[in-house]
């Protein structure tokens, strides 16, 4: 570096800003295609499975991150889709991805009734540092549906590294049957049933009650908020912790299309 | 090419209009903003140009409103892979505004900001001719909050992340300044037909 260095010029605008990105995104990698490999198939719910994939040359990611998946068919046609990575960064040359069978979905259904392993399928990533989650500050992690998918990345990681960081998760679901992941989860927990709950469990989508007491604990410097689900859920559950005091500008939402 | 076994995807004909990479969206309009929507009416509504203009300036919803109409009906494309064919949106074409304020020769780009803080940047070059609106009505009717209303920047020739929800205003500036998304991986242009939709594509 010369005095003649310049700094990258920023504009900021006169408004608080929505959220700061949090990590640089290698390029290089966003930018190629790479071979997935299917190694495993797991069935989680009666409309979601995960698939567990190979990717030797996997440059690794960060929880909350999503790639991007390409099938290709015999006339060259392309369909290609976003899907939030589900596995822990340190799943050495592997990576995990559970998919809603979606009604009608060319890609989402050509995993559920016709992949098999061995199979191969083509991926780029990891994509976007918005949504990510390095396992520095305390995470607050509100999703419903399949839009846990990314915050089980996180809960993952925050167990297989051993964090001390504050670490909670609400998540949403139909029944206990529709709960993804619902063997893997701990303490940090809390699910909401929005149509049919255990025995002597409240039946009722989440609100205020559910936000609050996890609010009124604040750890040190507050909750960093992540927000998963249908555009309707993030909506709902994202004017459910501004309610709560939580401010704007730590809310992170991933809103599925 | 890597043909996947078993895929044939969707019935499909040929459509023109469809960039590389894209799916027809038919009816659905997904909503895909990453911060909290924002409840803004239109009298707290402003839109703001400055940087290097002669005379910048702040515009309120009726002195907007007051400018001569524009609609743009045609396709916009989300770098999701969604695309959608037909719409229709009003407001006043961006050309009006910098009209008012006059921009400098030396003007290359401007970064687009939300009341919300978002940003993005463009080419000048994308924004001006008849490219680009200040948008307030879809379907004939005034745009929801989700999708970016009381008013939203809508550049339907670049990916829709350019074309930023709840504007408050532009920047122009003399280069290129990378806005939320793209200091997030994503491409400086965004191109659907070149599907330029991260950097280094």
């Amino acid at each position: 570096m010369t005095e003649q260095a310049v700094e990258a010029p920023s504009f900021t605008p006169p408004t608080r800003f929505a959220v700061p990105g949090r990590i640089a995104v290698s390029n290089r990698a966003a930018a190629l295609w790479q071979t997935a490999t299917l190694t495993e198939i797991r069935r989680e719910t009666p409309h979601a499975a995960t698939y567990r994939f190979a990717v030797p040359a996997w440059a690794g990611h960060l929880p909350g991150q999503h790639l991007m998946l390409r099938l290709t068919a015999e006339d060259g046609y392309v369909a290609q889709r976003h899907y939030s990575i589900a596995s822990a960064p340190d799943d050495a040359g592997h990576i995990e991805l559970t998919l809603d069978h979606v009604e009608g979905g060319e890609v989402s259904g050509w995993f559920h009734t016709v992949a098999q392993p061995g199979d191969e399928v083509e991926v780029r990533g990891p994509l976007s540092g918005f949504f990510a989650w390095p396992g520095d500050r305390p995470a607050l992690l509100i999703g419903a549906g399949s839009g846990v998918v990314p915050l089980m990345s996180m809960v993952r990681h925050h167990r297989a590294q051993g964090l001390s960081v504050p670490l909670r998760l609400l998540v949403s679901a139909r029944s206990p049957e529709e709960l993804i992941y619902a063997g893997e989860f701990g303490a940090e927990t809390t699910p909401v049933f929005t149509r049919r709950a255990p025995q002597g469990a409240p039946v009722g989508r989440m609100a205020a009650a559910h936000v609050a007491p996890l609010l009124a604990e604040q750890p040190p410097g507050g909750w960093e908020a992540y927000v998963c689900g249908s555009n309707a859920f993030a909506e709902h559950a994202s004017r459910l912790l501004v309610a709560a005091g939580q401010p704007v500008e730590r809310i992170r939402i991933e809103r599925f299309g | 090419m890597n043909v996947t076994r078993g895929f044939t995807g969707r019935p499909r004909a040929h459509n023109a209009g469809l960039p590389p990479g894209q799916y027809d969206a038919g009816d659905d309009w997904p909503v895909l903003s990453a911060e909290v929507t924002p409840e803004l009416s239109p009298a707290e509504w402003t839109f703001r140009v400055d940087g290097l203009v002669e005379e910048p300036h702040t515009w309120d919803w009726d002195e907007a409103h007051a400018l001569p109409g524009s609609v743009y009906e045609g396709d916009i494309h989300c770098v999701t892979s969604w695309s959608k064919f037909g719409v229709r949106f009003g407001g006043v074409s961006l050309d009006a505004f910098l009209d008012v304020v006059r921009p400098h020769g030396s003007a290359t780009h401007v970064v687009a900001y939300s009341h919300t803080g978002y940003t993005t940047n463009l080419p000048l070059a994308d924004v001006t001719g008849g490219k680009a609106w200040i948008a307030w009505e879809f379907d004939g009717k005034p745009l929801s909050p989700e999708h970016g209303g009381p008013a939203r920047l809508l550049v339907p020739h670049l990916y829709f992340w350019k074309s930023a929800k709840w504007i408050a205003g532009l920047r122009l500036l003399d280069q290129d300044e990378p806005g939320f998304w793209e200091q997030n991986g994503y491409h400086a242009r965004g191109n659907p037909w070149e599907e330029q939709r991260y950097s280094g594509d």
